[in-house]
């Protein structure tokens, strides 16, 4: 009887542990399975091409060319490799201004004469470039479809662009957000640690055990606040603040994002700070106050380093914590998909993006998919993060 | 000279050294012998107020080092104290830092700059300590990779290099194989010369082979002082013979 007993309870155990770990692996490869998507596609809207002249030299144009041709940056061929000729775009819009209504009767419900028209447009004019539906799409000798470059690796990576819904093709480069959230998770680091380092000390050395016993609570408190708490409070408060100290147009910067990130990374790294000082061993301390040295001598050439892997894990996990984070960082950063030049920009961080443009991709869109890519992008670096703890406190205390 | 007058210790209510009046002359060896939890090493660390640390420990009475009060003066500095007061403890506890750092520090803290008086003291102190011939080739490499025996006489020297004129040994070599026990034994008789030593120890023929004054502790109470030859041969009270007979501890 005992003996079933003892094995239901272990089969119940192994059960709940394997549904568990091959949830987990079941995401990460669902994420990564829809994020690998992206690449090799082409980033251009599905039943839409794009005709030029069969004259026309350049056959394949990446994504970045066809915005600036489409924004009219590019006005001559010769910018993407093909001949002197200026660049004259078409939009669907624009066949009235070359063709009579008597010419296009019937054209609203007619698709394939719309689309012998534009044909037959191109096929005239060499420097044009039409974007249109590929549907009951009739190609005449003169015309041709020009290809679009798919999203590679280091496109996506080296991208210095983001605008995932962009006519005719959508930019995915990843740079902005990837800098912004480092820029804003480092400096939140920058700032938490100071303050986050003397109040582990203070909690754990010089404090009073009915003032630690206060503190400890609060701190753990401060964990506790759900992120949008601090987003609101970033917003209201920090944003202005940041906005009248550096006189600028907006408070919405990266600058405002690291504060809250900050503020948010700090009962991490005091509690795991904390915890490291005060294992260290008695022993330690009582053989450099038995020398001379006094309290502060002793924690600052004994404690400290004895703590610093602790230390070390307090603040990577703290730097995981501040990348990871969503809200908050959403609501008070600016959300500006451009590189950063100075912290006192607006910033867009990856997980602030997934959030603010998940809602609006249309499932299993190249946009959908893009957005899936960051995640895996941010699974990765938070698992670099997490490994790096493992190694550092997990590896030996002995230095020098 | 260490003196203590009527010296009581309560650890919250728990009264732990009970009126202990002694005195322990200059350039000695005095060991303070007892079952455990008799107070000697509670006593051993009034000596450079190290009870300070733990919380709800309250002290009456005097304790007098070199004619000062150290309790009571309030011109004592207690890092001062603690320097003039060197300790050796009953684990050898090294820093996590190299073997020439771990001496270096007590020099350090106490504001020593100058680089080759650390240098020329750090030498100093480890031959004293009577490991110099076996660390001088590896100075820079951790003293946690020492034996046990080294490490502790490495915390000997590192207890030495800020030439305190007491120093207190808090069981140094309960945790040591018998080689390196005597090679402590051998050090304490050296350093008799220049040091007044305060040893705590459970073991009663160290007590007798290293010392030249014993005390014996009992729940707190200073049972007997005198000559360790008086002690081990000639008890004047019972309980000191008993104890030393090995009849309880």
């Amino acid at each position: 009887m005992k003996k079933i007993f003892e094995k239901a309870a272990h089969a119940v155990l192994f059960t709940s542990s394997t549904v568990s770990i091959i949830t987990v692996l079941l995401i990460i490869l669902f994420l990564f399975r829809e994020g690998v998507g992206l690449f090799g596609k082409k980033p251009i809207e599905d039943g839409q091409v794009l005709l030029v002249n069969k004259l026309n030299p350049v056959s394949k144009l990446t994504s970045d060319e066809l915005k600036n041709i489409f924004d009219q940056e590019y006005t001559n061929w010769r910018k993407v490799g093909g001949t002197n000729d200026s660049i004259l775009l078409f939009r669907i819009d624009d066949i009235f201004n070359y063709y009579t209504e008597e010419e296009l009767a019937g054209i609203d419900t007619n698709i394939q004469l719309l689309n012998e028209k534009v044909s037959e447009l191109v096929g005239k004019q060499i420097g044009m470039v039409a974007f249109i539906s590929k549907t009951q799409l009739v190609l005449n000798n003169k015309v041709k479809i020009i290809e679009v470059e798919p999203v590679s690796v280091s496109g996506f990576f080296g991208g210095e662009l983001w605008f995932p819904t962009s006519q005719p093709a959508a930019q995915f480069g990843v740079l902005p957000l990837l800098l912004g959230t480092l820029w804003v998770s480092l400096l939140a680091i920058l700032i938490a640690l100071p303050f986050g380092l003397a109040t582990a000390v203070y909690m754990a050395e010089i404090a009073r055990p009915s003032v630690r016993s206060m503190l400890k609570p609060v701190v753990e408190l401060l964990a506790g606040i759900p992120s949008v708490v601090y987003g609101f409070f970033g917003l209201i408060v920090i944003v202005p603040l940041v906005q009248q100290l550096f006189n600028l147009p907006v408070g919405e910067t990266g600058l405002a994002g690291s504060i809250v990130l900050a503020i948010m990374a700090l009962p991490t790294i005091i509690t795991v700070a904390e915890d490291s000082i005060r294992n260290t061993p008695r022993s330690m301390k009582e053989a450099s106050l038995a020398l001379g040295a006094t309290h502060w001598q002793t924690i600052y050439r004994v404690i400290i380093p004895y703590a610093s892997s602790g230390i070390t894990a307090a603040v990577i996990l703290g730097i995981g914590r501040a990348i990871g984070e969503t809200m908050a960082v959403l609501m008070v950063t600016g959300n500006a998909a451009i590189i950063p030049h100075t912290i006192l920009q607006p910033m867009r961080t990856i997980p602030a993006t997934i959030a603010a443009e998940l809602g609006e991709a249309a499932k299993g869109g190249m946009h959908y998919k893009a957005l899936f890519a960051l995640g895996c992008i941010l699974f990765l670096i938070t698992m670099l993060v997490n490994i790096t703890v493992e190694f550092i406190s997990g590896g030996k205390r002995i230095k020098r | 000279m260490i003196e203590s007058k009527n010296l009581n210790l309560y650890y919250g209510q728990y009264h732990a050294l009970k009126d202990i009046s002694l005195s322990m002359p200059p350039k000695s060896v005095t060991a303070l012998i007892g079952p455990s939890g008799c107070g000697k090493s509670t006593f051993l660390r009034t000596l450079n107020r190290m009870n300070d640390l733990i919380p709800g420990v309250r002290i009456d009475g005097d304790v007098l080092i070199d004619g000062k009060d150290i309790y009571k003066d309030k011109k004592m500095d207690i890092d001062v104290l603690r320097k003039n007061v060197g300790m050796v403890f009953q684990k050898a506890n090294p820093f996590p830092k190299s073997i020439f750092e771990n001496v270096a520090y007590g020099l350090r803290v106490n504001g020593v700059r100058d680089e080759s008086f650390i240098k020329e003291r750090v030498e100093k102190s480890l031959k004293q300590a009577a490991l110099w011939g076996e660390v001088k080739d590896v100075l820079k490499k951790s003293a946690l990779a020492l034996s046990g025996g080294q490490q502790q006489r490495l915390c000997i020297a590192r207890a030495l290099a800020v030439e305190p004129h007491v120093l207190l040994m808090d069981e140094p070599a309960s945790a040591l194989d018998p080689i390196s026990t005597s090679k402590i034994e051998e050090l304490i008789h050296e350093l008799k010369r220049d040091f007044t030593i305060a040893i705590v120890t459970h073991n009663m023929q160290q007590a007798a082979r290293v010392s030249d004054y014993t005390a014996f502790f009992y729940l707190g109470e200073l049972v007997e002082l005198d000559e360790t030859k008086a002690i081990f041969i000639n008890p004047k009270k019972e309980q000191t013979q008993n104890y030393i007979t090995g009849r309880f501890g």
